[in-house]
């Protein structure tokens, strides 16, 4: 290897380490700010290293929101809605992937379409059905209207055309029932996929704020989202405090994220490539 | 016929399987659309009667200029926070595919860390990052000798700073996508194309950028419809009444108007144009990126 092939290479990776320090930067910013008194932020400079006040902060984040309260509810709708979404998803994806049935193609292109249409267009009319059926400021108004959704379908019907049919023939011959097919042969192969499917929807369900912001009304059903908006904005002159929320709400995602990193990007970067 | 409804009697389970998608499809999606478009043409506050109004809703809002500065807001938005983003996260896709680069792995989750956190927490992030008297960038820009900017007060400013909120969240999920376009380039090309004496720059214009055009038009495709549904960013800044100048949003008007004016009617006829706007926009990138291939 020659001299000028190792001055690249240590350039390539300065220029990449710069845009890493760029990306994480703001989580560091986030940390400082929440170990530190709301005055050592408003200093001149600002203040770029931690204090000690982490512990003080998080007392008065417990003090002055709901956020525990707003964590817990958070965790049952995102729990309840990853679970049935898990289910009815790789239930539809592995009917539409294996068996074929009067309309199946019909139907499957009807599905596809569906992803076609911007949610915003139906908020308005959705408002109204939720209103409609009594369920504003309950989750049911959260969880049902996605307990079944298109992408999530369309991603396990990719990964389950891969299933051989002669296992699901060997289950059917020794009396497995198609529901039996499902649970005890698809579903085990089918893990890696849904592994996949249940951080994004874990992700995005624990994340979501427009539509919570539409129908809960209650503060004390506040997700932590809407939690996180109100702490902001009645609470502007403890900034680190607000930032002490904030460092609450995403610490949870980011460890969970780093866990699962490695196949989670896999599964972006097979997703891209197939769509 | 007889053959055909022994057929569907004999599927009845997978039916069944099926079902809970199409029920919620029908009552979430396919009646609202329904809904929506009936509502179009009513003026109705949720409570009352409805009073069937024609194309009012639609020609008021063409005359409605808190209607049009929302549209230019979100074109600048859509602008300022994806193309700069969208050129950077290909060359960073580009940088981390060369063969010489190591710790792909590191990069890519490194990268990819951003895309995790909620959008009402980066808002949070960056409102203080863009603080106009303590914030951390006004303090940078006066160590370099430029004057402090207020950031908030100026629709440049405040574009600005939404603009870095979008790009700081999507570049590395976009650089992430591209990444997985360039690892199916075969690595002959580039060989190929390096015997042949052709520079990085050369290689980038002349293999990478073709050969990930498909991927290229769906990033765009992603982004035009995300940039045209802005909403969290201005609310969480400044609630939905008195947006900061320069970021008030199509779907942060419809909200306003529909939830707290309770003009159901009229804010689905907003969704209807922006429904119009987004398809249309949808269609010129399709016949951009396509143009070439005929």
């Amino acid at each position: 290897m020659g001299i000028g092939n190792q001055t690249k290479r240590i350039a390539l990776h300065a220029i990449l380490l710069i845009g890493v320090l760029l990306s994480v930067f703001p989580f560091y910013w986030l940390a400082v700010m929440s170990t530190n008194e709301t005055s050592a932020i408003f200093a001149f400079p600002p203040k770029l290293t931690f204090g000690g006040y982490f512990l003080v902060n998080v007392n008065h984040v417990l003090e002055n929101s709901n956020f525990i309260r707003a964590f817990l509810n958070t965790l049952f709708v995102t729990v309840v809605s990853t679970t049935l979404q898990l289910f009815f998803n790789s239930l539809t994806g592995f009917t539409f992937a294996k068996f074929r049935f009067p309309g199946s193609k019909a139907l499957f292109f009807l599905l596809i379409g569906t992803m076609m249409i911007p949610g915003q267009m139906l908020l308005v009319p959705q408002f109204i059905i939720v209103k409609t059926f009594g369920w504003v400021g309950s989750y049911k108004a959260l969880i049902a209207p996605s307990i079944a959704t298109a992408f999530g379908i369309f991603w396990v019907r990719q990964y389950a055309l891969s299933i051989h049919d002669e296992l699901l023939e060997a289950a059917r011959i020794d009396g497995c029932s198609k529901f039996g097919q499902y649970w005890r042969v698809a579903l085990p192969i089918l893990r890696p996929a849904l592994a996949f499917l249940a951080i994004t929807t874990f992700m995005g369900t624990w994340e979501d704020y427009l539509w919570p912001l539409i129908v809960l009304n209650d503060s004390s059903k506040f997700t932590l989202m809407l939690a996180l908006q109100q702490l902001k904005s009645v609470h502007t002159a403890d900034y680190s405090m607000v930032m002490t929320g904030t460092l609450m709400a995403t610490v949870p995602l980011i460890v969970m994220f780093l866990l699962v990193s490695r196949q989670f990007i896999a599964g972006i970067m097979e997703g891209a490539v197939k769509s | 016929m007889g053959g055909l409804l022994k057929e569907i009697y004999k599927s009845r389970a997978l039916y069944l399987f099926i079902s809970p998608f199409y029920l919620l499809f029908l009552i979430f999606s396919v009646f609202p659309i329904f809904f929506s478009m009936y509502l179009s043409v009513q003026k109705w506050d949720g409570i009352g009667e409805m009073t069937y109004v024609g194309f009012g809703n639609f020609t008021y809002m063409f005359t409605d200029p808190t209607f049009w500065q929302a549209l230019v807001n979100n074109i600048a938005l859509w602008i300022l926070g994806n193309a700069p983003q969208l050129i950077c996260a290909l060359v960073v896709a580009f940088l981390i595919n060369m063969t010489i680069v190591k710790y792909k792995g590191f990069f890519r989750i490194a990268y990819f860390l951003p895309n995790i956190t909620s959008m009402v927490a980066v808002v949070i992030i960056f409102q203080s990052l863009f603080g106009s008297e303590y914030g951390l960038i006004n303090f940078l820009l006066q160590k370099i000798g430029l004057p402090r900017i207020d950031w908030f007060s100026s629709s440049f400013g405040s574009r600005t700073a939404i603009a870095a909120m979008i790009g700081w969240r999507y570049m590395g999920y976009n650089a992430i996508i591209y990444l997985a376009g360039l690892q199916r380039i075969p690595r002959d090309l580039y060989e190929a194309a390096v015997i042949d004496g052709a520079t990085t720059a050369q290689t980038f214009f002349r293999i990478s950028l073709p050969l990930l055009k498909p991927i290229i038009l769906f990033t765009v495709m992603m982004s035009t419809i995300g940039g045209f549904q802005i909403f969290t960013e201005p609310q969480v800044l400044a609630g939905t009444q008195s947006p900061y100048p320069g970021t008030d949003t199509i779907v942060l008007y419809m909200f306003r108007e529909g939830f707290n004016y309770q003009h159901y009617g009229y804010a689905a006829a907003v969704s209807w144009v922006l429904f119009v706007i987004i398809g249309l926009l949808s269609i010129i990138n399709w016949k951009f990126f396509n143009r070439s291939d005929d």
